[in-house]
């Protein structure tokens, strides 16, 4: 990760139910899981020894299976449950040690929060909902009624206002939601399981809204998920959690790559690599390549791929920046048709159609491609030097090997 | 073997310690109570006949559709042309006064409950206990504290009706559901604002079911309560009684199960949410006819 501004800090988080919780800590540092330690003090570990940063502007995804302790861990961020032990610094200030009342302002001001079955005030209309945490907050008429309606506008549900929450399909009350989130202009959106309520097609569509949003503006949002695909849709970064502990923290890609432990990697059997992994963390450059240059013409690059055993060969530059792909047909045809202007023919006889992608396209795009062409993906970086390609084989490969 | 245990002479001797030292309370309780009983029925009774029909008429017809405020103005010219009428007022006034008074209380206690299992723990056998008690023996205390007359019947009323608005109201916010109540804290809700935002109005549904049922038997108690002079239909009846007058005993009757009638429907409509204004009620009736 780039330096980045560290906004939510969470240390040392504990919360653990049952009285005198004191007793489970010894336990927990003997290692004992949280079975273990029920059995033996019937106390129940929500969540043990958490510590994480959220970045500034990220989707910092909490992932979990149910009983994992993930929406107890949000509960804490704004003290819908109270922490055993531990601090939560927001801004640097510790919500965990904070008066009634500032927690309060915290809540009103710098934090809102998206709920599971949506928690829509069924007798408010939708107008009213999505000003409810600024009419809690004491601004009211006009300014209220003013920045409820923006939020709607941001959630497509404007035309909606006036109607109950009752009335709207599922995916339109959690825009409701979402709305009354936005609205207090929050520095940080804890979203709890926002979208697993939703249909598939709903959910996608959801998670889709919500990456837009972000793109308008980069909001803090912490969102608790039990839904690999949602998370590695939407997640800068994914701590998963197991049994009350935070197992890892870290990049989609990176958590793929390197599973921490056996757990981790169980849970990703399931996930579709494909959209996940990028075409540069497949990509190989063992590809005859043809610098273009002013001796070499169709003639020498064909001599090239007849001498490597190879069907085509990657034009590139001086500069290693891709130019396009031949193969020893096309090489064969522009030969025939060009007799002696050697120069333009390489031109020629490159393939219609085969363009370069760039090692950040998922390989779920590449896909077509990979079907559509004869010829091996060219991958390039972003300033378009050519990085290597991916051929069919290497495609199928990757698929076998995480799936 | 024989024994004897004098609970009746405690009793009795408690009441008289009450009595001695407490004045000043039943005074009190004796004039808020006594005022408002008495500056209603005066209202009720000062208004023409025609325009308390005329308003609840209107609510009916609001509330619950033509027909029911058709049925309801036949029933209350009937309770005119019975001679009801004042008798009927003075019941209503009873009524009304002493749901109020009793609302005032049942209401806040019913919220306590709600937030305090303690506070549940220890009202909920006295309401069990009040509501197994005879309604006549909240007679006696009430006559002995207050002598005869309105007050006492009121007051009897008022203790009689608490219990059903107290446990609805208590089970009304208990009810609410969780999440809804996280999502109001989650935006910074004060306890009050929680309240009153939120538990309060999806409550509602489950209050005015208590307030009904409070209404109801108000109106059963301040009948039981004329025989300590309380007034009104409850009157009527005691006299049919008395007298063996068969046709005036059935007139007060009758009078008691329109009133209830009347009440129990218009209450239980406010229960349930908002049906079309008056207005789009008056519009649909002359737009098509």
């Amino acid at each position: 990760m780039e330096e980045q501004n560290a906004k939510v800090v969470v240390k040392d988080l504990y919360k653990i139910f049952g009285p005198n919780p004191e007793r489970a800590y010894e336990l927990i540092e003997q290692g004992k899981t949280k079975d273990e330690v029920l059995e033996e003090t019937g106390l129940t570990i929500g969540v043990q020894k958490a510590s994480f940063d959220v970045y500034e502007g990220e989707i910092f995804v909490v992932m979990g299976l149910s009983g994992s302790g993930k929406s107890t861990l949000v509960r804490m961020l704004n003290r819908l449950i109270e922490p055993t032990s531990g601090n939560v610094y927001l801004e640097g200030k510790d919500i965990a040690k904070m008066s009634k009342e500032e927690l309060i302002d915290i809540r009103r001001k710098k934090m809102s929060m998206v709920f599971q079955s949506f928690a829509l005030m069924p007798h408010m209309s939708v107008l009213e909902n999505a000003g409810f945490g600024l009419e809690v907050a004491g601004i009211s008429g006009q300014e209220k009624q003013k920045r409820a309606m923006s939020a709607l506008e941001q959630v497509g549900l404007k035309a909606y206002a006036h109607s109950y929450p009752q009335e709207l399909s599922g995916g339109m009350q959690q825009r409701v939601g979402l709305a009354r989130g936005l609205a207090v202009d929050p520095t940080i959106l804890l979203m709890d399981e926002a979208f697993s309520a939703l249909d598939p097609l709903i959910r996608t569509e959801m998670q889709d809204e919500l990456i837009k949003l972000q793109q308008e503006s980069q909001r803090t949002v912490v969102f608790i998920s039990h839904d690999l695909d949602e998370a590695m849709r939407i997640g800068d970064r994914i701590a998963i959690m197991e049994g009350g502990r935070i197992v890892q923290v870290g990049t989609p890609e990176g958590i793929l790559k390197n599973p921490a432990d056996e757990y981790v990697r169980a849970f990703f059997r399931g996930v579709d690599p494909t959209s996940v992994l990028k075409a540069g963390d497949v990509v190989r450059d063992n590809q005859v390549t043809i610098i273009r240059h002013r001796g070499g013409g169709p003639r020498a690059a064909l001599e090239r791929l007849m001498d490597q055993d190879r069907d085509f060969g990657y034009v590139l530059d001086a500069d290693r920046k891709f130019l396009g792909v031949v193969s020893v047909e096309s090489l064969r045809t522009a030969i025939e048709e060009a007799g002696n202007d050697q120069d333009q023919t390489l031109q020629k006889a490159f393939l219609e159609n085969v363009q370069s992608v760039t090692t950040d396209t998922p390989m779920q795009d590449i896909l077509p491609f990979i079907t559509e062409w004869d010829c091996p993906v060219p991958v390039v970086d972003e300033k378009g030097v050519y990085q290597g390609a991916v051929s069919k084989n290497r495609f199928l490969k990757t698929l076998k090997r995480e799936g | 073997m024989s024994f004897t245990i004098p609970l009746g002479q405690w009793v009795e001797s408690f009441v008289n310690f009450l009595m001695d030292n407490f004045t000043w309370l039943f005074d009190f309780i004796s004039l808020v109570v006594g005022w408002l009983a008495t500056s209603l029925e005066s209202l009720l009774m000062g208004l023409p006949a025609w325009i308390m029909i005329a308003v609840i008429v209107l609510l009916s017809f609001w509330r619950l559709g033509w027909r029911y405020a058709l049925v309801f103005l036949g029933t209350l010219l009937l309770l005119v042309g019975m001679e009801m009428w004042d008798a009927t007022m003075s019941t209503l006034a009873l009524v009304l006064a002493s749901t109020v008074a009793s609302l005032v209380v049942a209401i806040p206690m019913g919220i306590w409950m709600a937030k305090s299992d303690t506070v549940e723990g220890i009202v909920r056998p006295i309401l069990d206990f009040m509501q197994t008690m005879p309604p006549f023996v909240y007679l006696i205390p009430a006559a002995m504290f207050f002598g005869l007359g309105k007050v006492p019947g009121a007051v009897a009323t008022i203790t009689f009706c608490a219990p059903p608005a107290v446990r609805l109201t208590n089970l009304g916010i208990r009810q609410v559901p969780k999440e809804l109540r996280e999502a109001g804290m989650a935006f910074g809700c004060t306890g009050m604002q929680l309240l009153r935002k939120v538990e309060i109005p999806i409550a509602m549904p489950s209050i005015m079911a208590g307030i009904n049922q409070n209404i109801m038997m108000a109106l059963s108690m301040v009948v039981i309560a004329s025989m300590i002079g309380a007034g009104g239909l409850g009157n009527v009846v005691l006299s049919g009684i008395q007298r063996m007058d068969i046709g005036l005993g059935f007139e007060g009757g009758l009078g008691v199960v329109i009133l209830a009638i009347i009440l129990d429907r218009l209450t239980q409509s406010f229960g349930q949410g908002q049906g079309p204004s008056l207005m789009t009620r008056l519009k649909n009736l002359f737009g098509s006819s």
